[in-house]
């Protein structure tokens, strides 16, 4: 008895075992593997540490890093502070077929794929674009306006692709808290700000730092929009890596670049968490 | 006009698009005093509660606290603070700073506020449960804190918005008890509303009986219990007997009405003609066994026990008599002859003509 | 519950299904390469006369080498990297096979072109390409807008400030190498003398950098930007060039001063082709002069099959003509095999290019 309950058990669990294993364990320790093989000679490599002491010593290396870490975290801010009201709002002050229809209009541009929303942004955004027409139409601008290929630019994409991700989790934890709890708080003499700083958002905490460890790790892993909107000067870690895969074929130390990138944006969350005292289970439940 | 009073609702209206759900009410409450207003759910008492905390605004009239108009002040400025029915104690935050927070609001220093605070919840008997998390607190433990939290405030009116609803039995005849001394204590003004009649005749100075947006009656416990002054006060506030009839003539310093199955009974009341609603209550019913022990009595009737609802002091019979189309309650006596008396049992009623309530149907 | 039986039966029918799916795939030639080197019709024709299906797979010189390493040579029974990025990968990672040059119509060749192709994709006195399509990287220039751009340098002049653009791709720094007065090919040999060399074009580039509207990665950004004004001036193919050409007569493709680059794009055949002999067939099929006219037309480069040229339309020999004066011809620098490592330099350089703001 005990063990066919324990066979179907097994059974029921063997897809996500299975799922885990090939998809996210197996790859990772390829790759792991791969990133401590050094290159010798044409089609000789031996075990060494090489790949990852190059990130160290090379200074491009983590210079792109930092500049992609400190813009993922400044875009996670940018996406807080947006998502926040947005939530809010759909949260405690929409009701029914409004809320509905607020989170399918949050959820609509992520039906056309991730370059397709960037290339609509470059549409908007270039010179020939529809925003610097509408600048030099208004009179604010004499001449055309290049709004593309700048960090602004990239930081404007990432974080329109991250709202969702911070939306959903913010507004989950805003409507879990009880409206009489906020009534207490301006009762009992608090203001706007009080209210905001001492109740609604230490409730939300666990939603915030939910929403902000997708977003940061979405960002910090995104390709294709810095390369579309950052144009010449925005080069993203992620494009590192590509161009060692794949321009300059050396898969060692793309493979030793991608555990950095783990490993590194991991410690980032980790650091994220510790500062602001949250525990990852809470969190995780919260996402 | 100057007022002593605390509180002072003046003509207050509330309409939500056609509907009134509060209608023209006025009333005052004065220092010190534990004021209840005691109505059915959706009677427009939390409505007024919330105008009186300023959740929101009366479509006219004006709130009056010492005699400062409410109107355009905003809940966080008003001298009132408010007991929510689900307590809202702050899940973020300790017991300790729950009963701070007030005071930081205000301005008060860091470290007074906290010391202020283990005071407060000293004299509520939560001496050293500042650390603690609210989660962890016990029902009556929490509810405590949810008053302390109002009163180290010190404000003018304290607003009680069913607090007890949520307690097991046990608890909240224990509660009511410690409210009531907390309030007698602290010496602050209460406004506590409440669905429950016992809550509001144990605690209460005075009690506003609500219905349908407006108040029946304003009075005493005993005084709305005795002399109720409509139908529904006199239904609504304590268990009653009521039948229906029509006033058929004026008798000796009252009226007699003949009931719908016919019978003729005494009684006093302001209703001179027509169709009336009658009102006994239980314990005014004398029972015997022998018809000749109720001879003094204006109405007797001879009738047979149909059901005995035992509930310890609450106990009490259902008899069904000639002439009753329902079957009349009186209180089962815990003593003497008819203590043991059981289903099927012959037995004599019979009351005073100022027992039985006659309002105008 | 699936009983053991019905289980058998399944397994039968998917492995049935299994063999029936490759049976069907020995008739199918997986091609790798760019895009527009495979026309609709081209292929039409090819699968008519031969009954095999053509699976094409658009890409680039480096995509395709990746994808080829990946699965070590599997996956593609022909593909079409370019004559220098042959013989390194080949020595770094043995992705392609030796073609078996007695299947190949040689006289369907120019050639001059198959010899010096045969020569630079030779390893271990092995051939492993023989030439396609072949065109150059030069300026393309809107002539009225920027009159002056006559060399890769001019690119960074203050006259396109903000609207010049070029890949941040080897060729890029090969054209300044050669601008700037160095000669990178005749330093292949040499890692630490390339390397020096390219730090020189590097921080040449940085200073370019300014000028630059964005690197450019695909041919319809760069094409789009040119039409639009947005770029005036770009390091880019002559078939691009001429293409604009023909839309409007001031944007112009421009043989640099200091040499446009010549490429050759080849066939080769991948270590785990699985049906060499359509690849041959594709291979022989596509060298038919009147195939290659047609291909030549639709990639709008040039093409390594003997007497195609007679048959090609005038325009673009006209806008041949007008690019390439005889003297430009005889400069243009083809690139030698790509020895291994040298990407390796070139990549660092072109990462701080695009990292340093």
């Amino acid at each position: 008895m005990t063990s066919a309950r324990r066979l179907t058990l097994f059974l029921m669990m063997a897809p996500a075992i299975l799922w885990l294993g090939l998809l996210i364990v197996l790859p990772h320790v390829e790759i792991l593997i791969l990133s401590f093989s050094e290159r010798v000679a044409p089609r000789v490599y031996q075990f060494g540490f090489g790949n990852y002491l190059e990130f160290f010593t090379e200074p491009l290396y983590w210079r792109t890093f930092a500049r992609t870490a400190i813009m993922s975290i400044l875009v996670t801010a940018i996406t807080l502070l947006l998502a926040f009201p947005i939530a809010l709002y759909i949260a405690r002050v929409a009701r029914g077929r409004v809320k509905a229809m607020l989170l399918l209009l949050c959820l609509l541009p992520f039906w056309v794929s991730e370059l397709v929303r960037t290339l609509g942004w470059m549409m908007l955004l270039r010179e020939t674009g529809l925003i610097s027409y509408l600048l030099r139409a208004t009179g604010l601008a004499t001449q055309p306006v290049e709004l593309l290929y700048n960090d602004g630019a990239v930081i404007l994409g990432l974080v329109y692709g991250g709202l969702l991700f911070m939306i959903v989790p913010l507004a989950n934890a805003l409507e879990s808290l009880d409206p009489s709890v906020v009534e207490a708080g301006y009762d009992l003499g608090g203001s706007r700000a009080t209210v905001l700083r001492r109740i609604v958002i230490p409730h939300a905490m666990p939603g915030i730092v939910a929403g902000s460890i997708i977003v940061f790790m979405l960002t910090v892993g995104n390709f294709a929009t810095p390369v579309l909107l950052g144009g010449k000067n925005g080069l993203w870690f992620t494009e590192q890596i590509y161009a060692q895969f794949i321009t300059r074929f050396n898969w060692p130390q793309g493979a030793a670049f991608g555990m950095l990138l783990l490993l590194l944006s991991s410690a980032i969350v980790w650091a994220g968490l510790r500062l602001t005292g949250q525990g990852l289970g809470t969190t995780l439940r919260q996402a | 006009m100057a007022s002593s009073n605390d509180l002072d609702i003046v003509n207050v209206t509330k309409r939500f698009g056609s509907h009134a759900a509060v209608e023209d009410v006025s009333f005052s409450v004065a220092p010190g005093e534990f004021f209840s207003i005691l109505g059915p759910s959706g009677c427009g008492k939390t409505t007024l509660m919330r105008m009186i905390a300023g959740f929101e605004h009366p479509t006219s009239g004006d709130i009056r606290i010492r005699d400062r108009s409410m109107i355009g002040v905003p809940a966080n400025r008003r001298p009132v603070n408010m007991v929510f029915q689900s307590l809202a104690l702050f899940p973020m935050m300790s017991v300790g700073e729950n009963v701070a927070y007030g005071m930081t609001c205000r301005g008060v220093g860091r470290a007074e506020a906290d010391e202020r605070a283990a005071r407060m919840l000293e004299r509520v008997g939560l001496n050293g449960f500042g650390h603690r998390q609210v989660t962890a607190l016990s029902g009556g433990q929490r509810q405590r804190v949810a008053i302390a939290r109002c009163l180290v405030l010190e404000p003018t009116l304290v607003l009680l918005d069913e607090p007890l609803g949520a307690l097991d039995l046990k608890l909240r005849e224990h509660m009511k008890i410690e409210l009531k001394q907390l309030q007698g204590t602290f010496n602050t003004t209460f406004a506590y509303i409440t669905h429950d009649q016992s809550e509001a005749l144990v605690m209460s100075d005075r009690i506003a009986v609500m219905n349908g947006g407006r108040f029946e009656q304003i009075g005493s416990p005993r005084d709305l219990y005795h002399n109720p002054g409509t139908p529904f006060v006199a239904s609504f506030v304590g268990e009653t007997n009521r039948w229906r009839g029509a006033v058929s003539g004026a008798a000796d310093r009252g009226l007699s009405v003949r009931l719908s199955s016919g019978v003729l009974a005494q009684g006093r009341g302001d209703a001179k003609t027509g169709d009336a609603l009658c009102f006994v209550r239980p314990e005014a019913i004398a029972l015997a066994a022998e018809a000749g022990a109720l001879q003094i009595l204006p109405n007797r009737f001879e009738g047979r026990v149909s059901a005995v609802l035992f509930d310890g002091a609450n106990s009490s019979l259902l008899i069904n008599a000639a002439g009753f189309d329902e079957p009349i309650r009186a209180v089962l006596p815990q003593a003497g002859p008819l203590a043991g008396i059981t289903v099927g049992a012959p037995i004599h009623v019979g009351w005073t003509a100022d027992a039985m309530k006659v309002f105008a149907a | 519950m699936l009983t053991k039986r019905a289980g058998f039966k399944l397994a039968t029918a998917f492995a049935a299904l299994m063999v029936a799916g490759s049976a069907q795939a020995a008739e199918k030639l997986r091609l790798l390469t760019w895009a527009d080197y495979a026309p609709a019709d081209i292929v039409q024709q090819f699968t008519k006369e031969t009954g095999i299906d053509v699976e094409i797979t658009l890409s680039n010189n480096e995509e395709m080498i990746s994808k080829l390493r990946a699965t070590q040579g599997a996956g593609f029974d022909l593909v079409q990297p370019s004559q220098d990025r042959i013989a390194g990968p080949q020595a770094e990672f043995g992705i392609y096979k030796p073609l078996d040059l007695t299947k190949l119509k040689s006289d369907l060749f120019i050639a001059s072109m198959l010899a010096a192709t045969k020569k630079n994709t030779t390893i271990g006195g092995k051939v492993y390409g023989v030439p396609h399509i072949w065109g150059t990287d030069g300026l393309v220039v809107n002539t009225k807008a920027a009159p002056a751009v006559a060399d890769y340098n001019d690119l960074c002049g203050a006259a396109v400030a903000g609207k010049a653009s070029f890949r941040a791709k080897r060729p890029t720094l090969i054209a300044f190498a050669f601008a700037n007065g160095m000669d990178p090919f005749a330093a292949y040999g040499d890692a630490k003398a390339y390397s020096a060399l390219m730090d020189k074009v590097g921080a040449k580039l940085a200073e370019c950098k300014k000028n630059v509207k964005f690197f450019w990665d695909g041919k319809d950004q760069l094409l789009n930007a040119l039409r639009t004004g947005e770029v005036v001036a770009a390091m880019a193919w002559d078939t691009g060039g001429w293409k604009l050409n023909a839309e409007n007569p001031e944007i112009k493709f421009v043989a640099p001063k200091s040499g446009a680059l010549g490429w050759i794009d080849t066939f080769a055949i991948p270590a785990k082709g699985r049906n060499d002999d359509a690849a041959y067939k594709w291979i022989n099929f596509n060298m038919r002069p009147e195939i290659a006219a047609k291909v030549a037309a639709a990639a709008g480069n040039f093409t390594a099959s003997n007497g195609a040229d007679k048959l090609m339309q005038g325009k673009l020999k006209d806008q041949f003509a007008e690019s390439f004066p005889k003297a430009a011809i005889d400069n243009i620098k083809w690139y030698p095999a790509v020895p291994a490592g040298i990407e390796e330099i070139e990549g660092k350089v072109l990462d701080r290019l695009k990292a340093g703001s």
